[in-house]
């Protein structure tokens, strides 16, 4: 039995049974946030249309792979695949663009490769830098926002090549 | 503005690299395929992703965010001890830090931007020590189960979507660890100038 396999089972019992002893309508809750779930869905299909076609064109024209030799070297010295190297490029500026490029990465090597795995990891490990700067310095009013940008982005930086490592320790890089 | 120039870079280079390498019979395709591939993803993930939304509401209903906020009060007291004189502030940081950890974004970008308001009070447009801690932190991912990326990787057929959640938690952490060090080391050089 692999221990992942608990996970899904023991989350959704546990949390099923630990509401129902707080007297919380634990299906309401679920079917409502089903529901926003949805309401999720809906707002990034349209973005995942035109982020899709876009990639779709660029791995399919060679671009792609010329991008990542690029980044190639760069990438071999932090132990990242280079396959990852436009994952790493849209990851900060846009969150659906991102989950077009990992997904495609995802569907062409597998979700179970050393890069496909590489990149959910990555996905989950950093946030849309970029656009989280912006909304919270531009409603707060503030200019100068000092290092920020260059922590935000070392934090970045940190996490792909720890999504690679992480991914090695306890997968293999087979 | 700047994703117009991402796509129009993407699919303008797409074309040029189709005309050079004479592969534009497989960038015609891709576009129509790509296009297709994307309603293909979302339904394929909407299930895991419902699924996942219900569960964190659950949590939510149950009062788990507000006893994670209660314990992650000390810790962000020492981390931002002038923000925490100001027990709103301190309590706005705290909800944002466990509905971030609950992967509730839509829950936790309001009310990180409330403790930032209150933080940038009196500043005058420069953000603070602790405001760019606050944002740095926000633009690293600390959320526990990462249900997007484990739909996405249902949809593309994978029967264990959440055996990388282990890798997921290591890789966030070094990446926090990393942020937080840059923003100390960072806002110290500058002062020394």
């Amino acid at each position: 039995m692999n221990l992942s396999s608990l996970v899904v089972p023991v989350l959704l019992a546990g949390v099923a049974v630990y509401g129902l002893g707080k007297r919380v309508d634990v299906y309401a809750a679920l079917t409502h946030g089903a529901e926003e779930g949805l309401s999720v869905l809906l707002r990034i299909i349209p973005a995942l249309v035109g982020l899709l076609t876009a990639v779709s064109m660029f791995r399919a024209s060679g671009a792609m792979e010329w991008l990542s030799g690029l980044f190639a070297p760069a990438l071999d010295f932090l132990g990242i695949p280079p396959e990852a190297a436009p994952l790493m490029l849209v990851r900060p500026v846009s969150g659906n663009g991102a989950l077009a490029v990992a997904s495609d990465l995802m569907a062409s090597h597998g979700p179970d490769s050393y890069v496909g795995r590489v990149a959910a990891v990555m996905l989950g490990s950093t946030e849309t830098t970029f656009y989280t700067i912006a909304v919270y310095f531009g409603s707060a009013g503030i200019t100068k926002t000092r290092h920020t940008v260059p922590a935000a982005l070392a934090a970045d930086l940190t996490g792909f090549a720890a999504a690679a490592l992480a991914v090695r320790l306890f997968f293999g890089s087979g | 503005m700047e994703m117009a120039w991402v796509w129009t870079g993407m699919v303008t280079l797409s074309l040029a690299f189709g005309l050079l390498t004479g592969s534009l019979d497989a960038v015609a395709g891709a576009a129509l395929e790509g296009a297709r591939n994307a309603i293909d993803l979302s339904l394929s993930m909407a299930g895991v992703l419902c699924l996942w939304s219900g569960v964190m509401e659950i949590m939510n209903a149950c009062g788990l965010s507000a006893s994670l906020a209660r314990l992650f009060r000390p810790v962000l007291r020492r981390l931002l001890p002038e923000a925490a004189r100001d027990p709103e502030t301190l309590a706005a940081v705290s909800a944002n830090v466990s509905a971030n950890l609950l992967g509730l974004g839509n829950a936790a970008t309001p009310l990180g931007i409330r403790a930032a308001r209150r933080m940038a009070r009196g500043c005058g447009g420069t953000a603070s020590d602790e405001l760019c801690l606050l944002v740095v932190l926000n633009t690293a991912s600390i959320q526990l189960i990462p249900a997007t990326i484990a739909s996405v990787r249902a949809a593309a057929g994978c029967g264990t979507p959440f055996d990388i959640l282990p890798a997921v938690w290591l890789a966030s952490a070094l990446s926090v660890a990393a942020g937080l060090t840059a923003a100390r080391l960072l806002s110290r050089g500058g002062r020394r100038r």
